[in-house]
């Protein structure tokens, strides 16, 4: 069973045309700058907006087919999860998670059980019975969350999820929040700004501009192969998964990297192309992550010109004018990269 | 002027308005302020325009309202030059308190009237059917003066009202009947001639047993005595009495 | 939270606005004040124990409160549709129903005797097919208060519906909850306190009912005569009974508000 759409969306300064395909049990996330069409995709596919044209199918059930059918939101088989988590303030965080079910008929007793069951599984059991005012805002994404798994949706939405929580507990929540969409069968859609929740919780991007698709793919496809300097500058990321011991992290690509923040067992690390210098020889001094690459693509953009670079571990490199002209790159060159431990973050997985 | 001083003027200004209507906007030598009992409005207005017209150069400012209002304006203070009341305890309040140039003259009497909506779908034919409890009835409340009134004539017919409504003055008693709300309602000869069109009256022999006084006098203090004299004088003419006998008055 | 984050922008007190709130302040109470100053103190147990009395005093609580149950039933309805709905000269209908707050409240009165008086517009057939008529009856108060308070509360629910966030209602949607549903759980929770704040002025303006009420209802004691009727009247003969009235009504609804608030609110700021 696949989710597919094609929505159409006009309105009098703003038309949105985008094709869009979920499998089951698979995770796209929808990239793109302010006002690109990405909460009016979500909308849609929520039954909170109807199309102007196309339709939303899923498997071979009709949920929007313009003109004609329509079918509201609360009909959906869906999981909304707010920006602001939009938790009801005179309800506890159990009657959250509870409500989806009561509304669709469960009875009482019946939903604050499997509700009980789902705070247990997002670590909340012992906040049940707190007011939504009273949790931080990790816990409260997390009853969001909680709330709209609880009725077993086939479509789960998410509306930047981590956009408003502060930056450590951010880390935490997104891990946990991969490890919950990857036990979801259903299809999740993730409408997000940020470039690196989208790399490490999604299976695939779509990243959209005024309302049109520019570049679909895996996050490494797209990160490696920018289609426009917006694409490029926005998943312009170094980005790989290891396994940490202490300050030193063994990535899955092959090669090491030492890290300032030490940590244990598997990690994200993440650095962006401008921290990466590029040396004919192996330099000296400070910077203690140096590896051999060779180049394989070089790319003009806007204000500098990106390198693609086949190593252990691959890169990408950023560099000025002046620093092309002095290296004189061509594909098949050997060089040295080199990253400062501190330009690099580190990320539990 | 500072803030501060625009704001006490304020404050003294809304919480003191007796004393600003006195000091501020007392009616000049020229006019006659005359507080009138509210079922005086068509002939004192009528009076006034005469009183005008006769002496040019002199205003006629009216106030009409409840006469026992009008008394406690006046006893506390209201700048009225000629009171003219619906009733002698109204005028005997003035009498006790501030005073008046002169004993209070009657000038009209009125009388109560059986009022019934045009047509009298209720067929009512005197006071006994004031006792009727299958007929609605309004009549005024007995603390005002028509609703004393009202006891007096049912004491002396011997019949026992079955009201619906007690009414706070006699309009409120007139616009029931003329919107057909109720059967009959008590109320004075005035009120049907100046509802005629909607109204009809009914006399009864008792009306005689609650005839009204209407007294007027000149004010102790009145800041313009010699109109109000002029003015009094005037409603006591000849002229002044055709006008009251036209709107359903009777001569004293 | 919130308490902090408010006392933290404190400070000094600009006089801008402290002046003008302690003469409005003063511009309220003191006229209350001189009316507290006049009364007969000696007077009021005496008064309290009249049968009058006690029967205005008991009409007047039992039909504010039934007038303020209809304004609920009907108003907060209505504030939904004003609020929420795409109707259209919504702005129109938004005017019109404030009407009975400008218009004086004898008119009022006028107004309903011509539609459900003896010969109104609707009360003729009342009338002529079941037998009832409204005026001079208990449900004519009744209706000739809630006719004045509703708006009191359809403005201020309105007002609540309006400021609430509608996000939440979709929210709520999304967990497939219907409309109605969306009303009873989420809606009307979140605008509690715009609807106690509506239902107590709605009470209130209701209590004080007088100048519909003895137009539409009449004033017959026991069935129709509301404290301010006795208010108004007992003025005509006797002014200090009028005050201890006054003053009886004012110190019922004190303590009835008071009580409301402790109980539905919960001391809440």
């Amino acid at each position: 069973m696949t989710l597919r759409a094609h929505l159409r969306v006009t309105r009098d300064r703003f038309d949105l045309d985008l094709d869009l395909t979920i499998g089951r049990g698979e995770v796209v996330a929808l990239l793109g700058p302010n006002g690109a069409g990405k909460t009016t995709t979500l909308r849609t596919l929520a039954g909170l907006l109807p199309l102007t044209d196309g339709h939303v199918r899923v498997g071979d059930r009709v949920w929007d087919e313009q003109p004609g059918t329509f079918l509201p939101a609360a009909r959906r088989p869906i999981g909304v999860v707010f920006q602001d988590h939009l938790l009801f303030a005179h309800l506890s965080a159990l009657d959250n998670v509870a409500f989806g079910l009561r509304a669709r008929g469960t009875r009482r007793a019946e939903a604050r059980t499997a509700a009980r069951g789902w705070l247990e599984r997002v670590g909340l059991l012992d906040l049940a019975h707190v007011k939504p005012r009273a949790l931080s805002g990790g816990q409260a994404q997390r009853v969001a969350l909680a709330r709209a798994l609880a009725t077993g949706p086939q479509l789960l939405l998410l509306d930047e999820p981590l956009a408003a929580l502060d930056a450590g507990t951010r880390l935490q929540v997104r891990a946990e929040l991969g490890r919950h969409l990857r036990e979801f069968d259903g299809h999740t859609l993730i409408v997000t700004h940020d470039p690196l929740d989208a790399m490490v919780l999604a299976d695939r991007l779509v990243i959209l501009e005024r309302g049109r698709v520019v570049q679909r793919g895996t996050p490494a496809d797209v990160a490696r192969h920018p289609r426009t300097g917006y694409v490029a500058d926005l998943v312009g990321l170094n980005l790989y998964r290891g396994t940490a011991r202490g300050s030193t992290v063994d990535l899955d690509t092959g090669g090491t990297l030492t890290v300032v923040e030490p940590a244990a067992g598997p990690v994200h690390v993440a650095f962006p192309p401008t921290a990466v210098s590029l040396h004919p020889a192996p330099p000296g001094g400070s910077p203690r992550n140096t590896w051999r690459v060779t180049v394989t693509g070089v790319e003009q953009h806007a204000r500098t010109t990106r390198v693609r670079l086949d190593g252990a571990p691959p890169v990408l490199a950023d560099i000025t004018t002046a620093t092309l002209a002095e290296l004189r790159l061509g594909p098949g060159d050997p060089l040295w990269a080199a990253v400062k431990a501190t330009e690099i973050r580190t990320y539990p997985a | 002027m500072s803030r501060t001083r625009v704001l006490a003027a304020v404050l003294v200004a809304t919480l003191f308005p007796a004393a600003c209507g006195s000091a501020g906007t007392a009616p000049a030598a020229s006019a006659v302020t005359v507080f009138a009992a509210a079922s005086l409005t068509g002939t004192f207005t009528e009076l006034g325009e005469d009183f005008e017209a006769a002496n040019p150069g002199t205003r006629v400012v009216l106030n009409f309202g409840g006469s026992s209002a009008l008394a406690q304006q006046i006893d506390r203070g209201a700048p009225a030059d000629v009171f003219a009341a619906a009733a002698p305890v109204n005028m005997q309040q003035v009498v006790d308190g501030v005073g008046t140039a002169g004993t209070p003259t009657t000038f009209a009497r009125n009388r109560l009237q059986i009022a019934v909506p045009r047509g009298n779908p209720g067929g009512i034919t005197g006071l006994a059917d004031f006792g009727n409890a299958d007929a609605t009835i309004a009549l005024c409340a007995e603390q005002v003066p028509c609703g004393a009134a009202a006891e007096k004539v049912f004491e002396a017919a011997g019949v026992t009202p079955r009201a619906d409504t007690l009414e706070q003055d006699v309009k409120a008693v007139l616009t029931k009947v003329r919107l057909g709300e109720v059967d009959a309602g008590l109320v004075y000869r005035t009120d049907v001639a100046a509802a005629d069109a909607e109204v009809e009256g009914v006399e009864f022999p008792q009306a005689d047993q609650a005839v009204n006084d209407y007294p007027v006098a000149v004010l102790a203090d009145a800041p313009n005595a010699a109109g109000a004299r002029a003015f009094v004088d005037h409603v006591l003419s000849g002229r002044g009495r055709a006008v009251l006998a036209d709107a359903g008055f009777t001569a004293p | 939270m919130n308490r902090v984050r408010r006392r933290a922008v404190g400070g000094r007190l600009p006089v801008v606005l402290v002046l003008p709130a302690l003469v409005g302040l003063a511009f309220l109470l003191v006229p209350l004040a001189g009316l507290l100053v006049r009364t007969p103190w000696g007077a009021v147990p005496g008064q309290l124990v009249r049968a009058e009395v006690g029967q205005a005093l008991r009409l007047s609580l039992v039909c504010a409160s039934l007038a303020t149950v209809i304004c609920l039933l009907l108003g907060v309805p209505l504030a939904w549709l004003l609020a929420r709905s795409d109707l259209p000269g919504r702005g129109v209908l938004r005017a019109l129903v404030t009407v009975p707050l400008v218009l004086p409240p004898v008119v009022g009165g006028v107004a309903l005797l011509f539609v459900l008086g003896r010969r109104g517009l609707v009360g003729q057939y009342l009338d002529a097919w079941f037998g009832i008529s409204l005026p001079f009856t208990t449900a004519g108060v009744v209706l000739a208060e809630a006719f004045v308070a509703m708006p009191f509360l359809v403005v201020s629910v309105e007002g609540a519906l309006r400021a609430a966030d509608p996000r939440y209602e979709e929210a709520a949607a999304t967990l497939g909850a219907s409309r109605w549903l969306i009303f009873r759980r989420v809606t009307l929770p979140t605008i509690a306190p715009g609807v106690v704040a509506g239902t107590v002025l709605c009470w209130a303006r209701a209590l004080g009912e007088f100048g519909a009420t003895i137009t539409f209802a009449g004033n017959f004691p026991g069935r129709t005569t509301t404290m301010p009727l006795a208010v108004y009247l007992a003025l005509e003969t006797d002014p200090d009974a009028a005050v201890v009235l006054s003053v009886v009504l004012l110190l019922v609804s004190v303590a009835v508000l008071v009580g409301l608030r402790d109980r539905w609110i919960g001391g809440a700021p």
